[in-house]
């Protein structure tokens, strides 16, 4: 089947089995290999993405049910990783072997787009579904406060149509 | 050979270009390779560092980096010692070459201690020709001049000039011999001990292509490869011709099992299985669930956890198999002891896991194959390659890319060897990954075990008698790989009647060194049941410990024995002690702290943790705190805190919620829903502090992990009354809170 699918500003067409999931398109086909993958089964967050804004597991998307929603990786989130949220993690130094942090700041920046100042509670629910097997959760906490005191009004939108300029 | 073109982050072997003074690649590759044995000392400063003649300077990391911080950290030891600004510094990562560096290998938390001299001395040694070659250029004596920011400055003469227009003279100059060079005074270094950012960092959260499973060469394929469920099991048959005709799949074979055992490791090397080649990933994934295969499962398809649980319990019962030390006689002390307390505690088998699964790039033509890979012993892979392909290790060129987490998973080279054996075979580059699934399921566990344990204190609550029956995996005298206890394992030495014994049973799965091998399962058992003992004594767990480890501290003057130092322990404990307020805080009814620490890989941790425990078994690790001893300097603050930390939480996930066990041969956990890490929500607050002793600097990657298993559950038991003694805590009816 051929798909039109709109990531990071661009149209893409692409051939792929309907249950062809979104994360082998975006890697295997358009050559995007930062979104990673982990688990295959949705419980580890590393092939997280942005559909219309909102965080999802690329890994059991199958890309027939994308359609002409906005799909955001981690290369499309800013031109030149200054979002709030990548400066963030530089200042933190946050990653130890960095597989996660892709999922990890894409979760965070779809959380900081809906909740500019996220309460610890917050982070808990936005961030429970990304695995660390270096466990750098207390710097990946302490990034998401500094990037929303960094820029509050940072969204999953205006990155967007940033990465179109 | 003809080199395949490569993406320009995979550049690494093919630096040229004018005004390049230090070169990387002095000799031809097919040369450089493959002569065997370590380079001698000391290092060459042309190996390591290249200054353009713009001034910029790049500084080759030789080591793999699996996470550790390695990449950043070599480096920054020869910026340091070369004098030049950290900002300027470009990193690069070496490729494989046993005849440039010394060990190029990512375990047993070395590369601290083998590199924090030599890379220091590759700088010093660049540094040095640099002063040479101003001397000679302004003919001025060397003494008169000093360096700073990659500049030679001659104050006399109100002279400067940077190291990039001193090129040229210094590529006419040879190496300065290494008792001539100066190395910094600690007390003016600007890199060491300071915190800097990783140097992978912004292309992490940039998404770069920076992993083996972001490696592209053209005309690749993606591959797939099936192997039995139970280890060592052969192909019968397979419907081969069916899944060539599924869509994007071009290739699809069988593989047998090359006779190839590694003689150091016990790594049996590549399983038989079926490759099959596609398009992109997912084609080759989703070919091979149509797969339809009948396995010869061969011998080991009765492997049970089952049954090996039930055989430990009925060794336990029994005389052991055999003495590993007998110190004193503990089972008179035994007979004499005021207290005795007998308990058997028990670990499963866990898998490594980390996060990116196994995989590796590899192309072969001519007789000689390119590899990209993240392994973390390069060298050995190499080994195995060669002779699985059946040519010689100058034949294989190995290109090393991050890796998504190590944890020891890529000590063991299987899935190097099957993307080499599957790329010769398939006459076209390919990269193969593996499935969550492959990996859970074709680790190398880390072994599990029982322990009977009995020990005994006195009237005055001294411990004087400690007997331990071991059980673990093995044949006969042998243990399986990273499943034996060592002679000295504490606390022998340092009570005066310590007996150890062993009893061994044969395992279905092969098995492997998991971050702080042995330790990982040790720590639990020895710190858990020397808090029994503490409680069996009525003696406060912190004291109790300073008591033990003041029994086996020898006498001043005497000469210090192997292993830890009694004395570098007591400090991180009580440095511990003192920043968590044990003793000091009044804490609410359900909530407690635990204390622990553990030796290993030269490196001392003491760890407090304060626990919440409910009625319903709900935990919640209120906050840790960690004191450690790792020597005189840490290199990197920030990537030493973090990896800390991380210990902390991996060693928490790890206790809770992970098993892995084997029925009819095959193991039964394919995935993170039936092997859990730790999610951020269950991380506590963890401070980090280390005690910066006068020993030279070690790793702690390792050594900061075992102490937090069995501090948790000390402080468990405070907290509640209930003493674990068996993991993961889930099978007890734990849960995080």
């Amino acid at each position: 089947m051929v798909y039109k699918l709109n990531v990071n500003g661009k149209t893409a067409t692409v051939d792929a089995p309907a249950d062809m999931p979104l994360l082998w398109v975006i890697r295997d086909m358009l050559n995007l290999p930062g979104t990673k993958y982990g688990c295959g089964i949705a419980q580890c967050g590393a092939c997280t993405v942005q559909i219309a804004g909102v965080a999802a597991r690329s890994c059991m998307t199958p890309v027939s049910s994308v359609g002409s929603r906005p799909v955001t990786t981690i290369e499309g989130l800013s031109l030149d990783g200054n979002h709030p949220v990548q400066v963030a993690w530089q200042e933190i130094d946050v990653p130890q072997c960095g597989y996660c942090q892709a999922g990890q700041i894409m979760s965070a920046a779809a959380l900081l787009a809906k909740t500019p100042r996220p309460t610890d509670k917050d982070i808990d629910a936005a961030m429970d579904g990304n695995l660390c097997r270096c466990g750098t959760y207390p710097r990946i906490r302490a990034a998401i406060h500094k990037a929303a005191e960094l820029g509050s009004s940072a969204s999953a939108g205006r990155s967007q149509t940033a990465s179109k300029e | 050979m003809k080199r395949i073109d490569r993406r320009s982050f995979l550049k690494a072997s093919a630096i040229a270009g004018g005004g390049v003074m230090l070169t990387l690649h002095g000799a031809p590759k097919a040369l450089a390779q493959g002569r065997g044995g370590a380079p001698a000392a000391p290092p060459d400063p042309h190996n390591y560092i290249r200054v353009a003649a713009d001034g910029t300077v790049t500084i080759l990391a030789k080591n793999p980096e699996v996470g550790q911080g390695i990449r950043t950290m070599l480096p920054m030891l020869i910026a340091e010692e070369l004098d030049v600004d950290w900002k300027s510094v470009k990193i690069e990562q070496a490729d494989f070459d046993d005849t440039k560096y010394a060990a190029q290998s990512a375990g047993g938390s070395t590369g601290t201690p083998i590199n924090f001299m030599p890379m220091r001395q590759a700088g010093a040694g660049g540094r040095a020709l640099f002063l040479k070659a101003a001397a000679q250029t302004w003919n001025v004596p060397e003494s008169e001049l000093t360096t700073a920011s990659g500049r030679v400055m001659h104050q006399a003469s109100n002279r400067s000039v940077g190291y990039g227009e001193l090129t040229a003279k210094v590529a006419t100059l040879p190496m300065i011999p290494v008792g001539d060079l100066k190395l910094k005074d600690p007390k003016d270094f600007k890199i060491i001990g300071h915190s800097v950012v990783g140097s992978d960092v912004k292309n992490i959260v940039t998404g770069k292509p920076l992993f083996a499973i972001d490696v592209v060469v053209p005309g690749m394929l993606f591959a797939v490869y099936e192997k039995c469920g139970v280890f060592g099991g052969k192909v019968s048959s397979a419907n081969l011709d069916e899944i060539k005709a599924l869509p994007g799949v071009k290739q699809a074979f069988v593989i047998d099992r090359p006779p190839v055992t590694d003689a150091i490791i016990g790594d049996p090397g590549m399983e038989t299985g079926i490759a099959i080649l596609a398009e992109t990933w997912w084609h080759a994934q989703s070919a091979r669930k149509k797969l339809k295969v009948t396995w010869d499962e061969g011998p080991r398809a009765s492997g049970s956890s089952t049954a090996y649980a039930k055989r430990a319990a009925e060794m336990a019962n029994s005389a052991p198999q055999r003495t590993i030390r007998a110190d004193g006689d503990a089972e008179g002390s035994l007979k004499g002891a005021a207290k005795v307390v007998t308990a058997l505690y028990s670990y499963p088998m866990i898998s490594h896991v980390p996060l990116e699964p196994q995989g590796a790039t590899a192309s072969f033509k001519d007789g000689k194959v390119e590899i990209w890979t993240n392994s973390q012993q390069p060298g050995g892979g190499r080994r195995m390659v060669a002779q699985t392909l059946g040519i010689t290790p100058n034949d294989v060129t190995l290109h090393m890319v991050r890796g998504g987490g190590g944890f020891g998973r890529r000590l063991t080279n299987d899935y190097m060897i099957e993307a080499a054996v599957i790329a010769k075979q398939a006459g076209v580059p390919v990269k193969l990954l593996w499935s969550r699934e492959d990996d859970m399921t074709h680790d190398y566990y880390r072994p599990g075990g029982w322990q009977n344990l009995t020990a005994g204190v006195d009237a005055s609550g001294n411990l004087v008698a400690w007997k331990n029956h071991f059980i673990s995996y093995g044949d006969g005298e042998r243990f399986v790989n990273a499943g034996a206890m060592g002679p000295t394992e504490f606390p022998q030495r340092f009570v005066p009647n310590y007996a150890l014994h062993a009893s061994v049973q044969p395992l279905a799965v092969r098995t492997g060194a998991l971050r702080a091998p042995s330790s990982n399962a040790f720590a639990f058992v020895i710190q858990s049941f020397i808090d029994e003992m503490a409680h069996a004594a009525g003696k406060d767990p912190v004291q109790f410990r300073l008591a033990l480890l003041e029994a086996g501290t020898p006498a001043p003057g005497a000469a210090p024995p192997p292993g830890m130092n009694a004395d570098r322990m007591k400090g991180v404990v009580k440095l511990v002690a003192e920043k968590s307020g044990w003793g000091k805080r009044t804490l609410p009814k359900g909530t407690a702290m635990g204390i622990a620490f553990h030796f290993s890989h030269a490196g001392y941790f003491a760890e407090v943790a304060e626990v919440r425990v409910d009625a319903a078994k709900k935990v919640k690790v209120n906050k840790v705190w960690v004191a450690g001893d790792v020597g005189h300097t840490i290199v990197n603050p920030s990537a030493a805190d973090n990896m800390v930390q991380g210990a902390v939480v991996d060693g928490m996930g790890a206790m809770m919620a992970q098993k892995i066990t084997i029925e009819n041969g095959r193991v039964q956990q394919t995935n993170f829903d039936k092997h859990n890490l730790l999610r951020l929500t269950k991380a506590p607050e963890i401070e980090v502090h280390f005690l910066k002793s006068t020993f030279p600097p070690t790793g702690l990657g390792e050594p900061s992990m075992p102490p937090i298993l069995p501090a948790v559950a000390n402080a468990i038991f405070s907290a509640s009354g209930i003493r674990v003694r068996s993991l993961p805590l889930s099978d007890s009816g734990f849960t995080w809170a």
